[in-house]
């Protein structure tokens, strides 16, 4: 299995290991209040935003752990550049993960209009941005399996 | 995925060429082993300048290398 085969299913642990724990840590402290107070919409800004931080740290964390454990496990040094097949498998990849996300944009504001809580809207949001994430991780793990 | 006409003996030319390895035929090319791998299994078609960048490596003409037809894709 190729470097960047291994980097994609990393990413798609991690990315599925850092939301389910970040979900678990956060659903306890929802507030007990009405659905349209202050303090959920403050609660669901910021969940979005720990959410990204959160994400952005944990990803930095295990790809320096990743790029270790490779490097001594199979001695050889991850690739220091992106070539043209690296380039187009990751436009295909973001294709994909922006189509996910749009659609799910676009649920997100469905649910506002046929007069859904604007808690479904944030629920919504949020795991269109994890679909994403994940469907960009298979794309690229799928290219570099089957080729582009 | 669609239907990959271009073939190349990249392969067969490396263990000609002094059994090449994958990495050294890639580090003249200028690429990843990943995609000499990718190109070797048919996977991948290379763009006109990567193409030629391999043609160099292997000090050859284009059509000695890739060709373009039906059934290339084993």
């Amino acid at each position: 299995m190729t470097y960047q085969e291994k980097k994609s299913i990393i990413s798609l642990i991690s990315t599925i290991l850092i939301f389910g724990t970040y979900c678990l840590y956060m659903y306890p402290r929802h507030p007990e209040v009405e659905l349209v107070s202050l303090a959920t919409f403050r609660y669901w800004g910021l969940f979005v935003l720990n959410l990204m931080l959160f994400s952005i740290v944990a990803h930095i964390i295990i790809s320096i752990l990743f790029n270790i454990f490779f490097r001594i496990t199979t001695g050889e040094k991850e690739p220091k550049f992106a070539d043209e097949l690296d380039k187009l498998i990751e436009l295909k990849a973001n294709r994909n993960s922006f189509f996910v996300f749009i659609v799910g944009f676009l649920l997100a504001m469905g649910s506002l209009v046929v007069s859904q809580p604007s808690q479904a809207m944030f629920i919504i949001l949020i795991i269109s941005g994890f679909t994403s994430d994940v469907t960009g991780s298979v794309t690229k793990l799928y290219l570099y399996r089957k080729g582009v | 995925m669609g239907k990959n006409l271009v073939g190349n003996h990249i392969r067969r030319l490396r263990f000609d060429h002094n059994e090449m390895t994958q990495q050294q035929l890639a580090d003249k090319a200028g690429v990843t082993r990943q995609t000499i791998v990718a190109l070797e299994k048919g996977n991948y078609s290379p763009s006109l300048e990567l193409a030629f960048r391999i043609a160099l490596a292997f000090n050859l003409p284009l059509e000695e290398i890739f060709f373009y037809g039906e059934n290339t894709k084993k």
